[in-house]
């Protein structure tokens, strides 16, 4: 194989054995933004614009699906399909559902309402 | 939590145990799973459609899909013409189709011309036939200097032209995604598809690579 000498490039870190999600977050989030476009929530335009807007507006060192996710909450906002109180609420609900449930064991929503 | 007794205790029946060992997320997971559950609660996403897309990326979408087209296209001249006049549908012929409705063009490396592909607004990439980009190609050195000094990126990565090839660069959009068909190597006449498309890497497909030698992959 050809390996050309990588090293020390001028920004541009190459790593290619990285898998294409590093963690379940980022295989989540990504799946939520294809699973909304083919639901028709939004154009694949709308979303690249406002993905685009979010990169340029960081500096540049935050990962790569921190922003997709921003852009993601980004967008869920401008087309009203979730509204801050709702999310606000639910979140509330999943950290009580994360105290009350016993490391190793499913995390559910029920959870909170059980202890 | 502060009050860490280490018994629990209960009153009137009811446990009040101090979840030493409770569960934990990162401010990411917590973002998503609230973002998910109330999506799928109001029927704007389905749960086993999000599996679906995860497998689908991780598992069966990636740049063997892409050497399959370049094999094609060196192999065969009319299936060339056809991705020189619509490359989607030449494309979606071998069955990868794309799912966000771009529209693909194919590049061609020549002699004289080389063709490099870069998002400099974000990351458009041509999924169904290269799967998720890498990061360096999300990155923004990358973005931006594919564009001002593709030649040195290129001598970067290892690619050095003759100083007289001249250096075409694509910017994807959400539309227009593209695809370098990379010079087919010397020493492959008569080679089968399958064998061609092992010397299609991910990269000469960018534009950022070459495709390998006969030699590269015998050894």
């Amino acid at each position: 194989m050809n390996t050309p000498d990588l090293k020390l490039l001028q920004g541009i870190v190459l790593d290619d054995n990285e898998p294409v999600f590093s963690e379940p977050w980022e295989a989540q989030a990504f799946a939520l933004v294809i699973g909304l476009y083919e639901k028709g929530a939004f154009a694949w335009g709308e979303w690249a614009e406002v993905l685009s807007t979010t990169i340029h507006s960081d500096d540049g060192c935050t990962p790569y699906y921190e922003l997709w996710l921003t852009a993601l909450e980004t967008i869920i906002m401008q087309k009203s399909l979730i509204n801050e109180t709702e999310v606000a609420n639910r979140k509330t609900q999943w950290q009580a559902a994360l105290l009350a449930t016993p490391h190793g064991k499913p995390i559910e929503l029920q959870n909170a309402h059980k202890s | 939590m502060s009050d860490s007794k280490p018994n629990s205790h209960n009153h009137d029946g009811h446990s009040h145990d101090h979840h030493h060992d409770h569960s934990h997320w990162s401010d990411m997971d917590l973002k998503v799973k609230t973002l998910e559950s109330l999506l799928v609660e109001k029927g704007y996403v389905d749960p086993a459609a999000l599996d679906v897309i995860v497998e689908t990326y991780e598992t069966k979408v990636g740049p063997r899909n892409g050497a399959a087209v370049v094999a094609k296209a060196w192999s065969d001249e009319n299936y060339l013409e056809h991705l020189r006049e619509n490359a989607t549908e030449a494309i979606a012929e071998l069955g990868f189709s794309g799912r966000q409705g771009e529209h693909m063009q194919i590049v061609e490396n020549t002699a004289d011309r080389h063709n490099m592909v870069v998002c400099t607004l974000c990351s458009c990439y041509p999924w169904s036939v290269l799967g998720l980009p890498p990061v360096w190609y999300k990155s923004a050195p990358y973005r931006s200097r594919a564009v001002i000094e593709p030649r040195a990126v290129l001598s970067e990565f290892g690619v050095k032209l003759p100083q007289d090839t001249k250096i075409t660069v694509w910017d994807s959009t959400a539309e227009m995604r593209y695809l370098v068909i990379p010079q087919r190597p010397e020493g492959t006449q008569g080679w089968s598809e399958i064998k061609l498309a092992e010397l299609v890497t991910r990269d000469s497909m960018i534009g950022t690579g070459l495709a390998l030698s006969p030699d590269e992959i015998s050894s």
